[in-house]
Formats: structure tokens, C-alpha cells, sequence
């Protein structure tokens, strides 16, 4: 079946829509090396910035590769410990994208239930679900990111806190965002529900539940996924400020957006390469994702075109 | 008609549209004249170029629209060549316009006597209350009930006949000379477009104003207009006194298109169609662009165009009048 | 009017309360807020009455009432990471913020808005595709590396402008302005440009592209045909419809200026009430959470007021509208 599913793809006119545009293959492109340096990280990276035993306090500071003082050992300059700024980013893009793409994942898990269910049972339960999404969607989303994160850390002692704070940005970061999903998908839930083949299988007896999984939840997943497309963009970004802010992933374990904030302290003395590489890789991975969300938005919808 | 010097006169006109597969010509070689006073009724197909013809005279094709040939005389000045601050001082003051669907040619956020009362102050010299007392008068002109008060009305608060009403009185409040008329009453309701009609008609008699109407309806020309125009791929293709075309038309194509229109003193079992659809731009056919379709094309007809030829009562763009070809059946 | 007003505020209610309701939660379930208070050494005699004290023995609903009764006079109680009353803190934050989000929205609007028209009235100019490269930046680039950037340029390289902090205030009464003092007019420069960019290019996108929108309309093609200048076309009869959009979005997006002045506070150590904010999440002081939340809900709750009273002032169909409905109800 998956097989057939990519022979499929391939075919069809997504994939025509997307080899005749050059901004898609280039964010593609972007993208891939952004999420490949990530992923590979531990193998490819030229140091591990957590081995405190390669770490040389003499080669601290060193400026990148192509200024006068620079280092070709450390291609974009080295930080106060002398770590590999290079080596740093890609770990910390690593960590970037897993909350990332966690936290999509539990906004869509959320949200698309909440839609499926409005949508479907419509009545008070649609009301009240569509209400409190409407009340939250009032509210900038980083915003709850910050209250959920800080409310997890008031409930929690410090040393728990710690060592779940990566779930905790992913809750966070989640839960701010699932309403954009529940919406969307009532709407196209309530096109779905009143369609024959949804009264066709409520006939035949099937439980509530089984059509909603079955039969609605298919239907309504190409929408689904070009907004977690372009909220993945957001999501990265989302945890890039929490971390920068000292309140997302632990600094154990630097995404990003901690690295910005603590090259952040060597700005003013001129070390600039420590917080900007970091910054320049962010807005790459992050522009690259949006501009292949946009391109999937308008390809799976040529009326907005 | 009679030899008073027109009013406005257009010659061998041409509009083209640069597009990214070559060039379409939207109009070609229209020529018409319309003298003082008078009302000349365009009909024809949709896309035929009879609108188009009337952006092109107030000067607002929509762009990449553009006159590529040929010349606008409003009394005997050219005004295709002006600059566009020249021409904003024509649009209103010579020449008034009015647009087809009242619903959305009033602007929402102004009241109508704001929208009057400006365009007045655009073009005559007049103070507040004097341009207030004025559009109060135009607006009873054209039927508005009790305008002293619906004055500061906004347009949703009028009824579609009404809006356009006040679209008319827009059209004629700085006194023009000649208004472009592009569908009048298309949008509206049938019951509210013989009023409409009326009034524009009596309107332009007593302001002495000409009018070029611009319509598919042949009821409203043939009730309106003096002389009309009938138009096909971008081409006159006959023009004449509005009786001699209605009741005699000479080129086949208006010939079909009177056939097509349902007599009112006698029943006939089926009305005869013209077969076929006019050409789009980018396919009109060499010679005469009613080729195709003509029941009465012969040679000639498919190599080259004919200008607009003396037939009698009409002037009309056929072959069949070129007094050098032998009579055809 | 007023019964629209008092409709809204009483649609307002619901959700205040619902804030109230998740603030009081936070406030009275998170944590232990007695245990933070008493300190290290302390008897259960002292606990007790600590406990009798802030009412924590008292029914969930009795509690809720005292905290909105308590929140309405502006009282929330101890910060716990600074010992002093939490309305007094951001009593002295508020001027910082309020000022630094004011100078933003002033930013994205007297900028954004022109840049809009701009591009939309001039689209093929290279201007216009500067601007839009520009914004595209704008949009991608998160609020907090724009700052860095800004201080790396006109900071660290350039030396012109603080990096951080209000520079010299004044005290008004109870209000500290950085407005009267060279260096805190220096000094709010950078942050006020950080905060403002991003609703600057997002203003600057919406109102290119309705004011592309309404340029296409019958009634500015109207309004041109009637000669009126352009300035006035533009500027009166298009911008004005343009704005009905405008100011729903807008509106909305000055509530976010408030939210993204935490990042901006914090990347210029701003002492506003972003920066206590952050300070409080990183230390669980509640209280000052809990306030925040609902000052903000507040500021956004007063937001839709001005934006559905700025749309009602705009708008003349939804006045009618309004109208209408209110007396069929």
C-alpha cells in the first residue's frame, strides 16, 4: 500500500505542480539540508559540542573561518568554551525541530479531534468547544505558550521540572496552537457529515465513532495538512523565542533559540558570530518550511490561486 | 441624417491587448459619428467590443488595454492624444458615463448629495450650498422622492432602480455634452427598465445632450435610439436610422440578429438562430470575421475585409454592396 | 449606538470571566502558595491562620467571588519572588510598556499604512518590489533576532543608539516618561522598530492588497469617469474602503504588540511589564502571572471594543445593519 501510495504521488499533480516551481524546489532544497544536517548531527558534525573532554578553553572566541584570526577547524567561529559554533547549530537544530514537529503533532492530535467532534455531534458540544477555541484564538498563541510554561513550573518542582521541560515546551507550544486545526476541520467536517456516503454508513449501522474515523477523518486531512506545514514554521519559531526567553528547553540540551540567547551576551564585545549563525540557520530552516507550506496551500487549493 | 458637425467622431479606432501570446486586437477600424443631441444605439454579441468601444472613448480601458490606432474628435478636437489630467476634465464635464450594475458603482461610504455635491465642485465653479441646492434639484430630476431629505442617504439605503437614479444624475450633474451609456438596465428588474429608459431618454431631449447607448437589449435601441450601430468582433459592421436597421437590415448578420427577436403583432412557430459563435480574439478569421457564419459568404468574403459600404437606407460592412460585384442570390 | 455598545460590552463579560475564572485557578491551585509564603520555619498554628487569612478554607465559589471582587480594585495580592504588592509592580512597569507599544503601533501604522498605499497604487514600480522583498524579511524573521540585529548594526558597529534600558526618565506624578530626555528618546529607538516591524510589514501587506481590491471596483472606475482628481480617488474614495478591513486586522494585531513586547522587553532589558512577566514565569510567581493575564485579557477585550466602534464609525451599512437588527429584536 505504500508503495503504491509514492508510485501515486509521483503521478499526480501535486508532484507536477511542485517540479514546475522553482521556489518550491528551492525551499525544498533549504529544507532538506536544514533537517538532514539535523538529523545527522552526531555522525556529520565535525565536534560534539557536549563533550566537555574535546572542548579547549584556547579556542575560545575564534572568529569565522574566512576572518583574519579565523580557523578552518571551526568554520563559523567558536563560543566562550570554545565550542564549534557550526557543530553547536547542528545540534541545536536537531532539538529545534524535534519540539517542532512534537508540538505540530499535538496541536493536530488536538485540534483535529475537537473539529471531528464539533463538527460532527455539532449541538452544545460544537457551541461550547467552538467558543473556548475562539476565546483562546483572541489571545496571541505565544503568549499561552508562555502562561502554560509558566503555570507547568509553578505546579512542579524545579528538579522534575527540569527533566521534563522538553515535553513541557511541546505541550506548551501544542496547545497554544490547536484551535487554527479544530476549525478548519469542523468546517470540513459539517461539509462531510451531510455527504451521502456518511448517511449511507450511518444507515448501514455503523457506531458514531467508526464514521467519524473511517469515513469523515479522511476527507478532511488535505487541509489538515497544509496548515501543520505552515505551522511547523511557527512551532520552530514558538520554541526559538521561548528558549531565547530562558523559559523553553533546558539548557542541557541548546536548541536555536538558547544558542542565540547566550551568544546573545557576547554582542556588545563584538563576538557577533556566535549569536547570529545560529539566528541566520533558524530563519533558513523556518522561511524554507513557510515557503513550502504556501506553495502546498496553493497546489492542493488552485481556486485560491 | 443631417450635415450638423458631430459631436463626437471616431475614426478607424483601434484597441489592442498586448497579452504574453502576441497581440489581440480588440477593436478594429470602428468609425461612427454622433451629432448634437442625438442617440446612437450599439448593439451586439457579448464581446463584441460595444463597452469596450465606450471605455475606450472616456479613456479608461482597463489595462493592458490601449488605443493603438485611429482618432477621438469631441467637437472637432482630438482628445486621444491628451494627457490624463486633460482627459479627468473632459471625463464628467464633456462627457458623462454610466455603468452597468448601480449596486456597486456607487461608493458604499458616501452619502449620494456627498458623491454629487464633489463631483460638481470637481467641475463647475460652485459653493457648498449652492453644489448642495443643485444636487437636491438633480436628484428630484431624476425621481428620487422626497430628495431633500434622502440626500444624505447612503447608496444601501436605495433600491436598486433607485441607485440608478442617482447613478444618471452622477452622470449628468456637471452638464455634459455627450453621455456613454455602457448597459443601463441590464441589472435591473424588467419592470424597472422601461422607467429607467424613459428618464434617461427624456433627460438627454430636454438637456439636449447625445448619448451613446450601449446595450444587447434591440427593444430598448429601437424604443431609444436615433440612428445604432451593430458591432461583431470588434468591428461596425452596419450602421444606420434606427427604423431602416430594425425593419431592413442589410448585412447578414443584423439580418439575423432582427430574426432573432420575437415580433409582438404575430406568433411565430421558432425563432431563427444565427448557427455558430462569434469568434474570440485570438481567432477572428481572414476577410470578413462573419465568414463562418454567413449564409450568404462567397469567395471574396474569406480573403478580404470589406470597410463599411453605402446599402441603400444603411451603411454596412458587406460584400453584397460593393456595387463591382454581380448581384448575389 | 448605545444599545450596540452595551451589546458588546456585554459580550465582553463572558469571556473576562472565563480569564478571571483560569487566573484564580492558577492562582489558587498552582503550587502552594501558603508554604511560599510562610518562609522556611513556621508552626501549624501560623499555617491555620494563614490559611483563615487569605480565605483558602472558604467554598471554591466564595473564593472566586473575593479574588474578581479583589481584582476589580486592582488587588492581587504579594509577588512572591519580590515581596511587594502586585499592583504597585506593574503600576511602576506600565508607563515603560505603554509607552514602548504605543511608539510600535505608531511605527506600523503611519509607516505601514503609506507603504501600503504606495505599493498598491504604484505596483511596477521598483520601489513597490523593494518594499515587498522588505516585507517578506519582515514577516519571516522573528522578533527577536530582528532586535539583535538592530543593536549588532546601530550598537555594536555603529555606536549610535543604547543597546539597552530607558535612558533618563522623567516622573509625572505617578507616570515615568522616557519622552522629555534625549537619551530616552535614543534609547526607545531600537525596540520601538523591533516591536513595530513585523505588524508594520504584516499592515503594509493587508492594505496593498485591499487597496488592489477596491481599485478594481465599479465604484472607483465610476468615480474616475466622473473626472474627479486623483488625489481624491485615491486618497478619499479608495483608502476609506480600503480601512474597513484594515482596522478589524489591525486592531487585532496592536493586541499583539502587547504579547511580543516580552521578547522585545527582554532583548533590550526594557523595564516594562514584559520583562517583570518573563522574570515572574522563569521564578512561578504566580500572583503577577495571574494579574498579567488578566490585564492583558483587559487590553484585548478593550481592543474589540475600539475596533468594532471604529468600524461602526466607518462603516454607514453597518450602522444600518445594526440598526435594523436591534430594532427587529
Amino acid at each position: 500500500m505504500a508503495a503504491a501510495a509514492v508510485s501515486r504521488f509521483f503521478d499526480s499533480d501535486l508532484w507536477w505542480s511542485f517540479s514546475r516551481s522553482p521556489v518550491a524546489v528551492l525551499s525544498a532544497a533549504v529544507a532538506l539540508l536544514c533537517i538532514g544536517g539535523a538529523l545527522l548531527a552526531p555522525w556529520i558534525a565535525p565536534q560534539n559540542p557536549f563533550d566537555l573532554a574535546t572542548l579547549n578553553l584556547s579556542d575560545a572566541f575564534k572568529p569565522p573561518a574566512w576572518a583574519e584570526e579565523g580557523d578552518t577547524a571551526f568554520p563559523l567561529g567558536s563560543d566562550d568554551q570554545g565550542r564549534d559554533v557550526l557543530s553547536a547549530i547542528m545540534h541545536g537544530a536537531r532539538v529545534s525541530l524535534l519540539v517542532g514537529v512534537c508540538a505540530v503533532l499535538f496541536s493536530t492530535l488536538v485540534g483535529v479531534s475537537v473539529g471531528l467532534t464539533a463538527g460532527y455531534l455539532g449541538g452544545t458540544a460544537d457551541a461550547v468547544l467552538m467558543r473556548i477555541a475562539d476565546i483562546q484564538l483572541t489571545f496571541p498563541s505565544i503568549l499561552v505558550a508562555l502562561l502554560v510554561d509558566g503555570v507547568v513550573r509553578a505546579a512542579l518542582p524545579r528538579e522534575t521540572h527540569d527533566q521534563i521541560a522538553l515535553f513541557v515546551v511541546i505541550f506548551a507550544i501544542g496547545i497554544s496552537n490547536w484551535p487554527q486545526f479544530a476549525r478548519t476541520v469542523r468546517g470540513s467536517t459539517l461539509v462531510e457529515r451531510n455527504k451521502e456516503y456518511v448517511l449511507a454508513a450511518r444507515v448501514i449501522g455503523l457506531s458514531q465513532l467508526r464514521i467519524m474515523l473511517t469515513h469523515v477523518l479522511p476527507n478532511v486531512l488535505g487541509p489538515v495538512l497544509v496548515i501543520a506545514t505552515l505551522n511547523l514554521g511557527f512551532a520552530i519559531l514558538a520554541e526559538a523565542t521561548l528558549s531565547f526567553l530562558g523559559v523553553g528547553v533546558p539548557p542541557t540540551q541548546p536548541s536555536l533559540g538558547t544558542l542565540i540567547r547566550i551568544g546573545n551576551d557576547f554582542l556588545m564585545s563584538g563576538e557577533w558570530w556566535i549569536t547570529i549563525f545560529p539566528g541566520v540557520a533558524l530563519v533558513a530552516m523556518v522561511l524554507s518550511v513557510n515557503l513550502l507550506g504556501d506553495w502546498l496551500r496553493d497546489a492542493l487549493n488552485p481556486r485560491l490561486r | 441624417m443631417t450635415a450638423a458637425p458631430p459631436l463626437l467622431e471616431v475614426r478607424n479606432l483601434r484597441v489592442e491587448f498586448p497579452s504574453r501570446r502576441g497581440t489581440l486586437v480588440a477593436l478594429h477600424d470602428v468609425s461612427f459619428s454622433i451629432a448634437p443631441g442625438e442617440i446612437l444605439g450599439v448593439v451586439g454579441e457579448s464581446g463584441a467590443g460595444k463597452s469596450m468601444t465606450g471605455a475606450a472613448i472616456i479613456r479608461l480601458l482597463e489595462p493592458p488595454g490601449r488605443i493603438a490606432g485611429g482618432q477621438i474628435l469631441l467637437e472637432g478636437r482630438r482628445i486621444d492624444n491628451l494627457s490624463q489630467d486633460e482627459m479627468r476634465r473632459i471625463r464628467g464635464r464633456r462627457i458623462g458615463a454610466i455603468f452597468q450594475d448601480p449596486l456597486t458603482t456607487l461608493n458604499p461610504l458616501y452619502t449620494v448629495g456627498r458623491q454629487l455635491t464633489e463631483t460638481m465642485q470637481t467641475h463647475l465653479d460652485l459653493s457648498g450650498s449652492e453644489a448642495r441646492a443643485r444636487a437636491i434639484g438633480w436628484l428630484e430630476m431624476v425621481g428620487i422622492p422626497a430628495a431633500a431629505q434622502r440626500i444624505d442617504s447612503y447608496p444601501h439605503e436605495f433600491s436598486g432602480g433607485m441607485r440608478q437614479r442617482v447613478v444618471i444624475a452622477l452622470a449628468l450633474c456637471a452638464e455634459p455634452r455627450l453621455v456613454v451609456a455602457d448597459e443601463p438596465t441590464t441589472a435591473l428588474d424588467v419592470s424597472i427598465q422601461a422607467q429607467v429608459i424613459a428618464l434617461l431618454k427624456r433627460l438627454a431631449r430636454e438637456k439636449n445632450t447625445s448619448m451613446m447607448l450601449v446595450t444587447h437589449d434591440m427593444g430598448v435601441i429601437a424604443e431609444t435610439a436615433d440612428r445604432v450601430a451593430v458591432m461583431y468582433a470588434g468591428r461596425v459592421v452596419e450602421i444606420g436610422p434606427v427604423r431602416e436597421v430594425v425593419k431592413h437590415p442589410h448585412h447578414p448578420y443584423s439580418i439575423g440578429l432582427m430574426n432573432s427577436i420575437p415580433p409582438l403583432d404575430h406568433r411565430v412557430e421558432r425563432l431563427a438562430q444565427i448557427d455558430g459563435a462569434m469568434p474570440r480574439l485570438n481567432a477572428v478569421p481572414p476577410g470578413c470575421p462573419y465568414n463562418p457564419r454567413c449564409p450568404k459568404v462567397f469567395d471574396r468574403c474569406i480573403v478580404e475585409r470589406p470597410d463599411l459600404l453605402d446599402a441603400g437606407s444603411t451603411r454596412a460592412a458587406c460584400w453584397l454592396y460593393d456595387p463591382a460585384e454581380p448581384p448575389h442570390v | 449606538m448605545f444599545a450596540f455598545v452595551l451589546s458588546r460590552l456585554l459580550q465582553a463579560v463572558p469571556v473576562m470571566l472565563v480569564v478571571a475564572l483560569i487566573s484564580f485557578a492558577m492562582f489558587a491551585y498552582v503550587g502552594d502558595p501558603v508554604s511560599i509564603m510562610l518562609g522556611q520555619d513556621f508552626t501549624e498554628a501560623q499555617r491555620d491562620a494563614l490559611v483563615r487569612d487569605l480565605g483558602l478554607d472558604q467554598p471554591f465559589f466564595v473564593q472566586f467571588a473575593r479574588f474578581v471582587g479583589n481584582a476589580i480594585q486592582g488587588e492581587f495580592g504579594l509577588s512572591y519572588r519580590l515581596s511587594r504588592p502586585v499592583a504597585e509592580l506593574i503600576a511602576e512597569r506600565a508607563p515603560a510598556t505603554l509607552e514602548l507599544a504605543s511608539c510600535a503601533a505608531a511605527i506600523a501604522l503611519f509607516v505601514g499604512v503609506p507603504m501600503g498605499v504606495f505599493t498598491g497604487l504604484y505596483r511596477q514600480s521598483w520601489l513597490s518590489r523593494f518594499f515587498l522583498t522588505f516585507s517578506l524579511i519582515g514577516v519571516s524573521l522573528p522578533t527577536f533576532l530582528i532586535g539583535i540585529l538592530l543593536i549588532l548594526i546601530f550598537s555594536v558597529w555603529l555606536g549610535w543608539l543604547p543597546s539597552f534600558g530607558r535612558g533618563d526618565t522623567v516622573q509625572i506624578g505617578s507616570w515615568s516618561t522616557g519622552f522629555l530626555t534625549g537619551s530616552g528618546l535614543k534609547a526607545l529607538v531600537l525596540p520601538a522598530i523591533t516591536l513595530g516591524l513585523f505588524q508594520l510589514t504584516l499592515i503594509m501587506r493587508l492594505v496593498r492588497a485591499e487597496m488592489l481590491e477596491v481599485l478594481r471596483t465599479d465604484y472607483i472606475k465610476f468615480a474616475r469617469a466622473r473626472g474627479l482628481a486623483d488625489r481624491s480617488v485615491n486618497f478619499g474614495h479608495a483608502l476609506k474602503n480600503t480601512l474597513v478591513p484594515v482596522i478589524t486586522i489591525a486592531g487585532l494585531q496592536f493586541g499583539s504588540i502587547i504579547a511580543f513586547a516580552i521578547v522585545t522587553e527582554t532583548v533590550f532589558q526594557w523595564p516594562g511589564m514584559g520583562l517583570l512577566f518573563i522574570q515572574s514565569v522563569g521564578a512561578a510567581d504566580i500572583p503577577v502571572m495571574a494579574a498579567y493575564l488578566l490585564l492583558i485579557a483587559l487590553v484585548f477585550v478593550t481592543i474589540n471594543l475600539v475596533v468594532d466602534l471604529l468600524y461602526y464609525a466607518v462603516d454607514p451599512r453597518l450602522r444600518a445593519d445594526r440598526g435594523a437588527s436591534a430594532r427587529g429584536t
